[in-house]
């Protein structure tokens, strides 16, 4: 019987990610499903506050202290001291997030151990002694449910699978040993840049509300901005509108950009082309407003509101605002 | 300035055709295939350092034999030459074995810096580049929106892409980067490009040209196994609403406390 891990991200300013939240969450039914014993593995160069956090959702914890966590690129260290921690077990199911620094912890742990990969998780569950990993496949055309052929290895979830809920009792946080000496190349980092205006991560948003070419340039934006203020939400984008120039790249969503799933989708001057429509449209809810009532979005919005969104969306603010009193 | 692109042919997500066969591969027969749209992107980046810096950009690839046709577009864009690792054993390989596969393929080229996609359409999972850093001790610079080698200092600057703006990487070369839309948009190819591409070299090697044993990689040994394919769930009907701003707001506020979003 191997162990089940899950790999905490620190945020830059020291708290845990929320992804993984979601993923320590996930994990702790995974292990009432299995018998397995979850535990986390935060690797940072100050753990304590990302690990304790962790503690709230899994019964233990284990932190590592590395000081080339902080100054050099995080994933491929955090890597190799959990593969050093996981060791050679290949019933090991080890469960992080889906963003780039899951992604990169997730290949690198992948060629340090023997463990596989299933990736984008939508759901993980237990079945007949196997863990099952469901995702979805080609833009939500098709949902596979696969699990891996040696009883162990690493899967990626995605963001918003489940909602982040603490354990009853908070868990022990424990001082890990290090490992041995690493041996992959540490990539050094010369400069934090913040950039003004930086949104949440999009993919980890519970209401998004989008702009494509039809919100014409940055004053519609501003427009785009003001209903997702509204509704709690983030401002997502259409490749077009993030080629334009007038929101940047990390909000993008589709084909090259981010795959979201929110409870809700409001998708302003989007058409809805297939490059868009493969990173949204498991969203639960889609709202879209459009001029063009022939729009590819139109084949599976909820509710299509045709019309001029510079006329539609101040008429819904005026109407959320007034419901709000 | 030697790069080599990882090169991957996906289904053309515009067709949308894909279809899944009886044992839960992707039939890629059903579908035109195209070049990743992120390979795209990363091609376009190696490109442009070439021309500013010289030396000669490769494709690497690993996918069916009939792969040498999506691999000339790329070459009629202006890489210099492809590699084309194809072997029936291959198919159904998991991501595990992909990586083994390449950082094979890799050991036997000669370069400066590895460019890889984000991820590929297909299968999105972006865990494959990190993995083969892993495997060939190469530093793993991801995220990449610019992508600055030094040939004087042997050394590469990356700007990453991080939640809240970037970090400046630096690593010596040799180094894998994985890279992003951000770098710019790919170029299509020009009459005379596509013409000199009819003569450029695809190599093509197998397992054994790489001294992979097929036994220890492919589909017979894949780490994961898809149990069950399914078509999702359709979406319910679209109700559309024609009318004034008014109106339409009002329809949206009703769905929105209906299904108690706000």
């Amino acid at each position: 019987m191997g162990a089940l891990w899950v790999i905490g991200e620190p945020n830059a300013d020291g708290s845990l990610a929320r992804i993984s939240a979601e993923v320590a969450t996930l994990a702790r039914s995974v292990a009432a499903a299995s018998g397995l014993s979850a535990a986390g593995i935060v690797v940072a160069a100050d753990p304590a506050g990302p690990a304790g956090e962790l503690a709230a959702y899994l019964p233990r914890v284990l932190a590592v202290t590395d000081p080339d966590a902080a100054g050099n690129a995080w994933a491929v260290v955090a890597a190799e001291r959990a593969a050093a921690i996981i060791g050679e077990d290949p019933h090991a199911l080890v469960i992080l997030g889906a963003g780039q620094d899951g992604r990169d912890v997730a290949g690198s742990l992948s060629a340090l151990t023997s463990l596989g990969i299933l990736v984008n998780a939508t759901a993980v569950d237990w079945l007949d002694g196997r863990p099952t990993v469901e995702m979805s496949a080609f833009g939500g055309k098709f949902v596979t449910t696969s699990t891996f052929t040696g009883g162990g290895g690493i899967v990626t979830v995605q963001p918003n699978t489940v909602v982040a809920e603490a354990a009853t009792k908070p868990g022990s946080v424990e001082t890990a040993a290090p490992g041995a000496e690493p041996t992959l190349p540490h990539v050094a980092v010369l400069d934090n840049v913040v950039e003004a205006g930086a949104a949440a991560p999009i993919e980890e948003a519970r209401i998004i509300v989008s702009g494509g070419r039809g919100v014409g340039g940055p004053a519609g934006f501003a427009m785009v901005q003001e209903l997702a203020t509204e509704l709690g939400g983030a401002v997502g984008a259409s490749r077009a509108a993030v080629d334009s120039g007038w929101i940047p790249y990390a909000q993008q969503i589709g084909q090259t950009g981010k795959i979201v799933k929110p409870e809700l989708y409001v998708a302003l001057g989007i058409s809805g082309a297939i490059q868009h429509k493969v990173g949204m449209q498991t969203a639960r809810t889609i709202v879209a407003v459009n001029r063009d009532p022939d729009a590819p979005i139109a084949e599976f919005a909820d509710l299509v509101v045709v019309g001029d969104l510079f006329e539609v969306v101040p008429a819904l603010l005026l109407a959320l605002r007034a419901r709000a009193g | 300035m030697h790069i080599v692109v990882l090169t991957k042919p996906v289904p053309d997500p515009a067709a949308a055709a894909e279809r899944m066969g009886p044992d839960h591969r992707l039939d890629r027969a059903a579908s035109p295939a195209v070049i990743n749209g992120n390979d795209e992107y990363a091609l376009e980046a190696a490109l442009k350092l070439m021309e500013s810096m010289g030396g000669e950009v490769t494709l690497l690839t690993m996918a069916p034999a009939g792969a040498t046709d999506v691999m000339r577009k790329a070459l009629a864009m202006g890489a210099t030459r492809g590699v084309l690792v194809s072997d029936p054993v291959l198919a159904g390989s998991c991501a595990r074995s992909t990586m083994q596969v390449i950082a094979a393929a890799l050991r036997d080229l000669t370069f400066d810096l590895v460019f890889a996609g984000a991820d590929t359409s297909d299968g999105r999972g972006g865990v494959v580049p990190a993995g083969i850093a892993a495997l060939l001790r190469l530093p793993y610079l991801s995220n990449a929106a610019k992508i600055e080698p030094d040939a004087a200092t042997g050394r590469v600057r990356v700007r990453r892409i991080t939640p809240t703006g970037y970090d400046v990487l630096e690593a010596p070369m040799p180094a894998l980067v994985c890279c992003t839309q951000v770098l710019g948009e790919p170029r299509y190819p020009s009459l005379r490009g596509i013409m000199g591409a009819r003569s450029k070299e695809i190599a093509t090697r197998s397992l054994a040209d790489l001294g992979l044993d097929a036994t220890s990689v492919g589909g017979s040994v894949a780490s994961t196994v898809v149990l069950e394919t399914r078509r999702a769930p359709a979406r319910g009907a679209t109700r559309m609403v024609r009318g004034s701003a008014d109106e339409g707001a009002r329809e949206i506020v009703d769905l929105l406390e209906s299904r108690r979003l706000i």
